[in-house]
């Protein structure tokens, strides 16, 4: 079912994820999925298909009952909750369908705020970083603005940048567009685009709108839980 | 560090009136305890120090502690006697002057010999039992502050006539006896003498004041009816805490009892240790409540930030990051706790300083109060400590939030 990959960035290997309770529930079965770099893959399928809690197993915010992740060819079942976040700090990006903005924090420390944590820059090349990202997606205007001063748009172009602060190579995206209006929409849409061709950047965004799922260059159908279609729309450069 | 700092300073600045209500809760609870603790240590200072004053710090007593071992018990490990009736001897310290110089040749501190005789004082169809002390007023300061303490004539008044009595205040009030007065002393053997009033003395402790005269030696040992009797040694020590051991070596040079101040005072030492413990006790009830207070502002900081958690854990910080902002969080209500507590108790130590009241057993009309680095150091750090355990509880929980279901919540 999953497509021939050389090199995959990111792999599900027969990952399974239930949750325990009177009646488990089975949210991703035998999720077999291999991901490459600089791809632009639409997760899509109906609601309580396992689209974000399969994004979420990606994304090491969840653990797999059975199977693995993972990440570079690297197995993430053994590494504890520091190495998971470290691994999620520097190789991974998210951003939500709702922006997820720390409220009491300007635009600028927003962006800052995964660059500190990793701790790889020093100060003055995080906020060189910082004003260069807000700048490159038209926010070097609002950088000392709070959250709560920008518009859908604006917020969730912060929420793009603050998920490059470390340049992962890949980028998770739950419902990116699924609170915004058509023309903000289009412009998150338009910025994933150029993250995978221009910077060559991996996006993997989980999806309700068909025909943005089309517009991207691999589709991932699940049902269910299990993936059952899984088909490139055009050759990653 | 400092990413954790800055997150949790704008948590808690974020919220000022309920970290200021949960800091006013430290704040109280350090600034009474300080103020307890001072009252406490002060009333407990200032009367370890009227009673050092008020008494020899070590008194050497014509007694032995154990009755001395038997010919036949030095002989025979087996031997052991009890039950002898004690030997008739002789009263009195053996070659006291001798046994003053020996003393003297190594004591931090000074030797004065004494006569202490119980008498009944009769004055105007006054009866009074009491300590009548022949002292040498030369050596008297040496031992005592009874030099100090005289009121009305100084201590050499008792060389000026014949059996020359000085009375505490209090008990010269008790019979009515004025300086000047003719006073009868009578022993319990029958001994009779009439003595003249020269002088009282006030020192501060109604149990003395109210039960001792003194009296030259030599009227001591007519009363005793013993020419050259000495039965206490009296030592003051430099350093009036050391008294104990000093005392042993005594013990043990001599062969006489000797008895240090705390000896002679275990049961308020005692009820020291017991009044200590309870005030440790109210103070540590007091933050306690207190760290309350941190808990509830911690715990519904963490509540209304879950999403925030969520976040930062997704974003890639640790449990041991997100735990630490708000460990940090009940550490900084803690500190502005502390440092307003220690402003608060201080300005209370101030104002009980203040009150002044009348105390029927001692002649101090203010509170007597310590102010000691200790009493801060030690709030402080219980404040730091109760602060952060209450703060840590929420911080843990925080920290093992599954971000996925508070995600999954949130959108």
């Amino acid at each position: 079912m999953s497509a021939v990959v050389a090199q995959p960035l990111i792999e599900a290997r027969n990952v399974t994820r239930i949750l325990p309770g009177i009646v488990p529930t089975t949210l991703v079965q035998d999720v077999d999925l291999s991901i490459g770099s600089n791809e632009f893959v639409a997760i899509t399928g109906p609601s309580g298909s396992g689209k974000s809690s399969l994004l979420y197993l990606l994304g090491l915010l969840d653990l797999p009952t059975t199977g693995e992740v993972l990440i570079r060819g690297r197995a993430t079942a053994h590494m504890d909750e520091e190495e998971r976040a470290r691994t999620r700090l520097s190789q991974l990006g998210f951003v939500f369908q709702f922006h997820f903005l720390l409220p009491e924090f300007t635009v600028l420390d927003n962006v800052l705020l995964p660059m500190r944590a990793l701790g790889a820059l020093s100060q003055d090349g995080m906020r060189a970083r910082g004003h260069e990202l807000l700048g490159s997606l038209g926010l070097g205007d609002h950088m000392h603005k709070l959250p709560d001063q920008l518009s859908g748009g604006q917020r969730q172009r912060v929420a793009v940048a603050r998920a490059l602060a470390n340049e992962p190579p890949l980028i998770l995206a739950d419902e990116p567009t699924g609170s915004l209006d058509s023309k903000s929409s289009g412009q998150v849409f338009a910025l994933l685009r150029e993250l995978v061709d221009k910077y060559g950047k991996t996006v993997v965004a989980v999806t309700h709108d068909m025909a943005l799922a089309e517009r991207m260059d691999r589709h991932v159908e699940l049902l269910d839980g299990r993936i059952v279609k899984d088909e490139p729309h055009r050759v990653p450069a | 560090m400092s990413l954790i700092l800055d997150i949790a300073w704008t948590h808690v600045k974020a919220r000022v009136r309920q970290t200021g209500f949960a800091v006013a809760g430290v704040a109280t609870g350090v600034g009474f305890s300080i103020m307890m603790a001072a009252l406490m240590q002060g009333s407990q200072d200032d009367f370890t120090v009227r009673l050092i004053n008020a008494l020899p710090h070590i008194t050497v007593i014509d007694e032995r502690r154990t009755p001395p071992p038997q010919p036949a018990e030095t002989l025979y490990a087996s031997a052991e006697i009890h039950g002898l009736t004690p030997e008739a001897r002789r009263r009195g310290i053996k070659n006291p002057l001798a046994s003053m110089a020996a003393l003297e040749a190594w004591l931090p501190g000074g030797v004065a010999p004494s006569v202490k005789v119980q008498a009944i004082i009769r004055y105007a169809n006054h009866d009074v039992a009491t300590s009548v002390i022949g002292i040498d007023p030369r050596r008297e300061g040496k031992v005592s502050d009874l030099p100090k303490q005289m009121r009305g004539a100084t201590l050499n008044a008792l060389y000026r006539a014949t059996n020359a009595i000085v009375l505490g205040d209090r008990l010269a009030a008790k019979i009515g006896a004025r300086i000047g007065a003719n006073i009868t002393l009578q022993t319990s053997d029958g001994t009779r003498i009439g003595a003249q009033v020269v002088g009282l003395f006030h020192a501060g402790v109604s149990q003395v004041d109210e039960s001792t005269a003194y009296v030259l030696a030599k009227t001591g040992q007519i009363l005793a009816k013993q020419t050259g009797l000495i039965n206490e040694l009296r030592v003051r020590l430099n350093d009036p805490m050391n008294s104990r051991a000093v005392a042993a070596r005594i013990e043990a040079d001599t062969g006489y009892k000797s008895v240090s101040w705390q000896e002679a005072h275990e049961d308020l030492i005692s009820s020291f240790i017991i009044r200590n413990v309870i005030m440790y006790a109210v103070v540590g009830a007091i933050l306690l409540v207190a760290s309350f207070g941190t808990y509830n502002i911690i715990s519904t900081i963490t509540h209304e930030k879950a999403r925030d958690i969520a976040i930062m854990k997704s974003l890639g910080l640790s449990e041991f990051t997100v735990r630490s902002i708000f460990v940090i969080e009940a550490l900084m209500i803690g500190l502005a706790g502390a440092l307003t507590g220690f402003i608060l108790g201080y300005l209370l130590c101030l104002a009980l300083g203040q009150i002044e009241f009348k105390n029927p057993f001692l002649d101090s009309n203010r509170l007597p109060l310590a102010y000691e680095y200790l009493h801060y150091l030690l709030a402080g750090s219980v404040a730091l400590v109760s602060s952060v355990t209450a703060g840590y509880q929420p911080a843990r929980k925080a920290a093992r939030m599954h971000p996925v279901e508070i995600i999954r919540g949130a959108t």
